[in-house]
């Protein structure tokens, strides 16, 4: 292949780059997995193994004890996970449908309102309120505390996805909606029938960034949602047994292990996994909409 | 795309220009209009009816009087600010940090988009580029779980390959000193991968032919590197980087939070910046207005400098600024 490909002779300097390339992206690369090989290792290892030998990659004495733990009181975790998919889904789709209707109208050379829309959406980046007045909003006046609406509703849209949008569509013809209205058709029409099955890669990569959202979201549902709701949000869910110990005695009545039997350490990165792993799955079929996404959105187009 | 968008700009421009009053192109527009309205009302609700509340910061706040009969103060929760040297603290955190994050950030990202452009073999670039994008997909709860896997006292990575190696084991979570480290080696754990598809992507845009005729008069890798590939990606560097410096005032709560956990005072010295100093005043002291106040000095501060950086792009680029 080699031959094939270069015609020139690659001289000894190149051969040095090249050489040097592959070593250090390789190690690169290594240290980017590595973390995710010791959470994983870590959970199927006995809570004994690691108290003499620490976190490893490779479990010494392999155990699935603290996923038996984790999957003991199954409704809180599962819970966890409906919680999370449905705001994932109906965030999504709500989401992607306003930001594609918003980004296409914002793009239309011939909307006049268009650019002090664009304006009103942009500033936000540039000057906020802060969190305090931000919190006291949802949770005073809009009465949303303990309220799934407080995690959904404020990650639906963003200036970043509305701009990625804008530069996505404006690769479509402004002519096709000229000759659609010349035929007859209104703007929502033109939005809806037209423009939405044109943009599927553009959809699909907005799309794809609003669940990565909702999946990892945590902040909102860490300042909107006490502990006393059952079923948090799974990152939230996450945090909380990373953090609380109160999760652990309870978890250790409610499988009879006494406490100081629990696999402490294990259960953390065991309900990592279970957080965390259906994204790892996904992500190798869906990396590709990023990426188009990414390139398309860094340097406004 | 230039070719079919020219005519499209010309069949607009023939169109008689009628002077219509403003309520009739409001009509003229209403479903474009319409389909903003959500957005209008989205951003109208979650950013700007906030901003008044910012007037928190020049009242003493206290729940049972609420934002009206609250004592105004004017200045003084600015002036504790500043004696305290809270202020200095958070802004020198925020914007130290920050500047590290740019710098090395792109640093890596360009030096890794240029060493992938370099190499030969499909499949690898395929793989490791999949593996570098991956920290981008988890959640800061994943990540610092993960670096108290690696930082953890007992049982971390770390100190297990110090000790192997017959060292000292360090004691992170107590020890102010190392978290500059830690929290910048994580970022750049995180973001690389992320960073460097930008600029890999500006690589493939350049011209093959230019390099193959470097390549044919003896260029070799370094000189290709040097005289061809690092101008041709100078204006994306520049304008990355002038964006970067707009938010250099807007610290990324989520790392800071999850990396050093949410009552480890003895790291403040080091590890508090604008945002968690915030989001304590309202969580754990209750003390809206301090909050506010640091909100509000963030705010006007944070945006001298997106307007200073993006007069700047407007100097190196025009077609890139902002407004």
């Amino acid at each position: 292949m080699e031959v094939v490909q270069k015609r020139i002779r690659t001289d000894g300097t190149s051969l040095l780059v090249r050489g040097f390339g592959y070593a250090f992206i390789g190690l690169f690369a290594i240290c980017c997995l590595i973390p995710f090989l010791v959470v994983l290792g870590t959970s199927f290892t006995k809570e004994a193994s690691i108290a003499k030998h620490g976190f490893n990659i490779w479990p010494r004495e392999f155990t699935t004890f603290a996923y038996k733990i984790v999957f003991e009181n199954p409704n809180l975790i599962i819970g966890s996970y409906i919680v999370t998919i449905g705001l994932t889904i109906v965030g999504a789709i709500v989401g992607l449908f306003l930001v594609a209707m918003t980004g296409y109208a914002l793009q239309r050379p011939d909307f006049e309102q268009r650019n002090s829309i664009s304006f009103f959406i942009y500033f936000t980046t540039l000057f906020s309120g802060g969190l305090v007045p931000f919190y006291l909003l949802i949770k005073q006046y809009l009465h949303l505390g303990d309220n799934y609406l407080a995690v959904l509703l404020p990650g639906l849209m963003s200036p970043f996805l509305i701009i990625m949008m804008k530069s996505f569509t404006k690769s479509i013809p402004h002519a096709i909606t000229e000759s659609a209205k010349i035929d007859g058709a209104g703007d929502f029409t033109i939005f809806l029938r037209l423009i939405l099955p044109m943009a599927t890669p553009a959809l699909a990569t907005i799309g794809l960034f609003i669940a990565l959202g909702y999946w990892n979201e945590w902040y909102n549902a860490m300042l909107f949602l006490s502990p006393d709701m059952k079923y948090r949000p799974l990152q939230l869910f996450l945090y909380n047994v990373i953090t609380s110990a109160d999760f652990i005695r309870n978890s250790s009545a409610a499988s009879n292990v006494p406490l100081r039997d629990m696999p402490l350490e294990s259960m953390k990165m065991a309900t990592a996994v279970v957080a965390t792993g259906p994204v790892i799955l996904f992500y190798p079929f869906v990396q590709r909409y990023f990426i188009q996404g990414i390139t398309v959105g860094a340097v406004k187009g | 795309m230039k070719t079919i968008a020219q005519p499209v700009q010309a069949s607009v421009e023939t169109r008689p220009r009628v002077q219509q009053s403003r309520s009739r192109k409001l009509w003229n527009n209403r479903t474009l209009l319409l389909m903003c309205a959500p957005a209008i009302l989205f951003f109208a609700i979650f950013a700007y009816l906030p901003m008044p509340g910012l007037y928190l910061a020049f009242i003493q706040y206290n729940y049972t009087d609420g934002i009206f009969k609250s004592a105004f103060i004017g200045l003084d929760n600015f002036r504790f600010l500043v004696m305290t040297g809270d202020l200095w603290r958070l802004t020198f955190n925020t914007i130290a940090y920050n500047l590290a994050f740019i710098v090395l950030g792109n640093f890596l990202q360009i030096f890794i988009a240029i060493l992938l452009n370099e190499l030969r073999k499909k499949w690898f670039k395929k793989v490791s580029q999949t593996i570098m994008f991956l920290p981008f997909f988890i959640s800061f709860v994943i990540i610092g779980l993960i670096a108290y896997n690696i930082l953890s006292f007992d049982y971390g990575l770390l100190n297990n390959i110090l000790t192997s190696l017959g060292m000292e084991p360090v004691k992170a979570y107590s020890n102010p000193h190392v978290w500059p480290f830690i929290i910048v080696i994580t970022y750049l754990w995180q973001s690389t991968g992320y960073g460097s598809i930008v600029y890999f992507a500006s690589i493939m845009g350049l011209d093959s032919e230019v390099v193959e005729a470097a390549e044919i008069d003896g260029a070799n890798a370094l000189q290709r590197i040097r005289y061809i590939v690092l101008p041709w990606l100078k204006p994306t560097f520049i304008i990355l980087l002038l964006f970067s410096l707009g938010g250099v005032l807007r610290g990324n709560f989520g790392l800071f939070y999850n990396l050093v956990g949410a009552n480890n005072t003895s790291l403040y010295a080091t590890t508090d910046i604008i945002e968690t100093y915030v989001f304590r005043s309202l969580m754990n002291n209750f003390n809206f207005s301090m909050g506010s106040a640091v909100s509000l000095y963030q705010s006007v501060f944070g945006f001298i400098v997106v307007i200073t950086a993006n007069w700047l792009v407007k100097k190196a680029s025009p077609d890139n600024s902002l407004f």
